[in-house]
Formats: structure tokens, C-alpha cells, sequence
């Protein structure tokens, strides 16, 4: 059986790390969140994001859905909001959807607290009791089928496709076949591979949901009155050789393996524990994609470039791998997986078995090398009052 | 690999595609000397120089036809497309996402 150590919950989920979170509700409390962060030492770690005080209804509860979710992924022991105390974003609010996964929460005002000194100092003394309480944690052995492992693709090129997205989706088969959750996203890259993703639903409800998902973000474009091209493949993808959004897409839903799509499920919603293949429907944007999957609940990110990147994210470890042997070779000490053996021969079944290796193995408590470097980007994806007015409330 | 390895210079993702994607920067004038061409052909002479992960014609493509990789559509060419020639967006384009061929735009 396939295991791993990690800290055990007290709602009975496992965590990979063991991790304080720094919550600011908005980007008014972000600095203050980061610096309390930083003084908290190595464990502890902060979601500095740019959503305002002000928020339209939808969005201010997307922002608070995101955030509560990253204080109830599994990898978080305790969770601070920070708030300035003047946000439409409620830090109480977000801390009673935390607590009720019986994770330890505290919230900080810093307007409450006398200012960003008084916040600080108060911070400090927070953080301090949230690592006791994190600490009590049971550390035991976990099988591969409680892991919830999501992928994500930036910076892409011809070899995504061909090398490092199919390593990834062998990886999670390879954790479907072992009774775990997998999840793959970025809905406007299914733009033109849709039919082979709908093919693979499980039955006709989940293949509605998929395509309504991919109709929504392509008449976002029609609504606009822009041709997608302008936008997707990227200017980057193309460098890379990559045409029509068409091809970029029939690449990127390699990363999801060959398994069938049991659920599709919005932006930020909880993953499945031992749910099978699920897809979420997120944007395209790398780092709000992979926040949307670790607010989820994934443990551990997958992030398979070709023309490079270096990017992490606070609470889930993210394992880099990339298809492209000159990105291996120039930003060796930012790769996890090499897959451009591939294009010297290796079988994608092999390398597939190298990245599920990985990440049991960073399950496991080794860190990858964007956690070395301490590279922990995260993003909102902020719903936009016009895409709103113009297709509904998709909250 | 994934497909067809004609030559150690392209892939072939699947049968039935008319292009190949670079393994390797290509020269012009290189010859790829391989069984697995589509039709009765041996040797696809690269028509101009083709970068890494940049796609070649493996047959000939007339203009509006579709272009097929990893099996299915991937757009539809502009312009008649030689065997051997780079295939990339002066010469393919997108058939999703055209907002600017919506009714009404500009």
C-alpha cells in the first residue's frame, strides 16, 4: 500500500503540512498579514491578495469563500484573518466557516488593535498560540487514497503536450487507481477539446455542467467582441509553437489523465475526498487556478511548464515538472520532474511513475524546490461586474 | 513517446494528422527519412528553418482545410500548405473563441 506520514485533523482529514495561514480580507490588511507572517517564522505563512474593501456582493463572497477554504484545507493546524477592520469581506465570517472544521482561528482587527504597530504586536501573540494548538496535530501514516492532488499547467509549449502534461495525467491515474481525488482546471483551455473531455463524463448531468462551464467562458469572449487568439495561446505558447487555442487545450487536458470525470464543481467548492477525476471550473490565470484548487482542499499541486515558471502557493507544496530539456537544464534548482526524457524515449508510463513517486514523496514531508526557495504566489480570481451582469451570478 | 518519432527530427501524435512537431531545431533542406509518412512517401524535405516544438506539414493542406494534431482539429489553414513547410499562425488559425467574427462586433 502506498503511504505517507502527515498530520491528522481533528474532522479526520490529513494534511501534508502543518501550517499556520495569515488570512487578510483585503489587500488593505495584506501587508500587515505578510509581515505577521514573516515574524511568525517558517511554518507560518500569509495570503497577501489585491481584492478591495469594497467588493460587489458576488464577488465579496467569492473572496470570503476563497479564503475560508484556505483555512479549511487540510494542511492549515491554525488560521489567522486579518481585517482592517472597514472591509466588506466579514473576517468573523470567515473564521466561523474555518472553526467549523475544528481548525484552531483566531481574527485581528487593525483598527481594533491601534493600528498596524498594535496589529502586529497582537499578531505575534496569535500566531503563538495557533502553533501550540497546531502542534498537537497527530502525525501518522495516511494511504494515498486520502490525498486530493491537483494539477495545473503555465508557461506551456509544444512539449506540455507531448511530455509533461501526459507524465502528470499518468500520475493521477495512477492516484485515482489507488482510491484518491485528482483535479484538473482552467476551463478556457478545454476551449476546442471539450467533446473528448465530454466523452469521459460519467453520465449526462456531469457532461451538462462541463460544457455549460466552457460556453460561459467562450461567449465571455464573443460578449467582448475580442478574438480569443489575442489572448490564448499566449503570446509566450506561441513562441513555444503552440497555434490555436485548439491545440493548446488538446495539450493541457493531457495533465488529467484518462480517467472518467465524475464531478464538475465551481471555483473553490471542496474537492472530494477518494472522489475520483474531478474538474473545477476555474480561469485560466495559473496562480488564481491553483488557489482555487488548494481552497478546495488539495494537499499537493502538480504545475507543468515548458517554457518555465517558478511559482509556489503559501499552503500546498507545488511540484514543477517540465517536458522542455532546455527549461530543465537552465532552471534545474526550479524543476521537480524532468519529463524531456520522454522526448529521448522514455516511456510516459515511467515518467508518469517518477512525478507519482514525487509526490508521495513531497507528501511525505519533503519539500519541493519552489517551497525551498520560498516562493508562495497567491491570487483571487475576482469576478468582474460585467461578466456577472452579462452571464449570471455563477457563484 | 507518445506517436511516431519520424527520424529523430518530429512526432507524429496520431494517424490520420497532417502535421508533425519539431523534436529538435530543424533546418532547412534536411531531409526526414522515415516509413511512417502518410502516403507512399519516404523522405519529407523541411522546406524552411523550424524552431523546437514548432509544427511541419507532413501532406499537403489546401486553404480552409482543417489541421489535425494529437488526432483531432486544430484549426484550418489560410493558405495552401506545402509538405515540409512550418505551420504556426501565419498560416493556421483558430476556429473557437472568434469574438471578432461575431455578428455585430467590429
Amino acid at each position: 500500500m502506498e503511504t505517507f506520514s502527515g498530520y491528522r485533523r481533528d474532522d479526520g482529514r490529513i494534511g501534508v503540512r502543518n501550517r499556520v495561514a495569515v488570512l487578510p480580507t483585503s489587500v488593505a490588511a495584506s501587508a500587515v498579514a505578510d509581515r505577521i507572517a514573516t515574524d511568525g517564522g517558517p511554518r507560518v505563512t500569509a495570503t497577501p491578495h489585491q481584492m478591495g474593501t469594497e467588493q460587489p456582493e458576488p464577488a465579496r463572497r467569492r473572496t470570503e469563500r476563497v479564503l475560508a477554504g484556505i483555512g479549511r484545507n487540510p494542511n492549515v493546524g491554525g488560521a489567522l484573518a486579518v481585517e482592517l477592520g472597514t472591509e466588506a469581506a466579514d473576517a468573523s465570517a470567515i473564521a466561523d466557516e474555518i472553526v467549523a472544521d475544528d481548525t484552531p482561528v483566531e481574527t485581528l482587527s487593525i483598527r481594533d488593535a491601534g493600528g498596524t504597530r498594535g496589529a502586529v504586536e497582537r499578531g505575534r501573540e496569535a500566531i503563538d498560540s495557533l502553533l501550540e494548538e497546531a502542534a498537537r496535530a497527530r502525525f501518522e501514516s495516511a494511504d494515498a487514497s486520502e490525498l486530493v492532488f491537483g494539477v495545473e499547467c503555465g508557461g506551456s509549449d509544444a512539449t506540455s503536450g507531448i511530455a509533461a502534461n501526459p507524465a502528470v495525467g499518468n500520475a493521477c491515474d495512477r492516484l485515482v487507481e489507488a482510491g484518491g481525488t485528482s483535479c484538473f482546471s482552467e476551463t478556457p483551455e478545454f476551449i476546442g477539446a471539450e467533446h473528448v473531455l465530454a466523452e469521459r463524463c460519467v453520465d449526462e448531468s456531469v457532461r451538462e455542467r462541463l460544457l455549460e462551464c466552457v460556453d460561459r467562458r467562450e461567449s465571455v469572449a464573443d460578449l467582448m467582441g475580442v478574438d480569443l487568439r489575442g489572448t490564448q495561446p499566449t503570446p509566450g505558447n506561441q513562441e513555444g509553437g503552440l497555434t490555436t487555442i485548439e491545440e493548446k487545450s488538446l495539450g493541457a487536458i493531457a495533465k488529467g489523465g484518462t480517467a472518467p470525470i465524475r464531478d464538475v464543481v465551481d471555483y473553490a467548492d471542496p474537492l472530494p475526498v477518494g472522489g475520483g477525476l474531478v474538474v473545477m471550473d476555474t480561469p485560466g490565470y495559473d496562480v488564481e487556478s491553483v488557489v482555487g484548487k488548494v481552497a478546495g482542499g488539495a494537499q499537493v499541486i502538480a504545475f507543468t511548464t515548458g517554457r518555465g515558471s517558478t511559482t509556489g502557493n503559501p499552503i500546498a507544496p507545488v511540484i514543477k515538472v517540465t517536458g522542455n530539456p532546455q527549461t530543465a537544464e537552465r532552471m534545474a534548482n526550479n524543476m521537480d520532474v524532468d519529463a524531456s526524457t520522454v522526448l529521448d524515449g522514455e516511456s510516459v508510463e515511467a515518467v508518469g511513475e517518477r512525478v507519482y513517486e514525487t509526490l508521495l514523496s513531497v507528501a511525505d514531508g519533503d519539500r519541493t524546490e519552489a517551497e525551498r526557495r520560498g516562493m508562495a504566489e497567491f491570487a483571487i480570481n475576482e469576478l468582474q461586474p460585467r461578466e456577472l451582469a452579462s452571464l449570471g451570478d455563477p457563484t | 513517446m507518445k506517436g511516431i518519432v519520424l527520424d529523430e527530427a518530429a512526432v507524429l501524435l496520431a494517424d490520420g494528422d497532417t502535421v508533425a512537431t519539431a523534436i529538435a531545431d530543424l533546418e532547412a533542406g534536411r531531409a526526414i527519412e522515415t516509413e511512417d509518412l502518410p502516403g507512399d512517401r519516404t523522405v519529407l524535405e523541411v522546406a524552411e528553418p523550424i524552431a523546437f516544438g514548432h509544427k511541419l506539414a507532413v501532406t499537403a493542406i489546401n486553404a480552409g482545410e482543417p489541421i489535425a494534431k494529437y488526432g483531432e482539429v486544430i484549426g484550418s489553414a489560410t493558405e495552401r500548405i506545402e509538405p515540409g513547410e512550418w505551420v504556426h499562425t501565419h498560416n493556421c488559425e483558430s476556429n473557437r473563441g472568434r469574438g471578432d467574427l461575431a455578428e455585430g462586433s467590429a
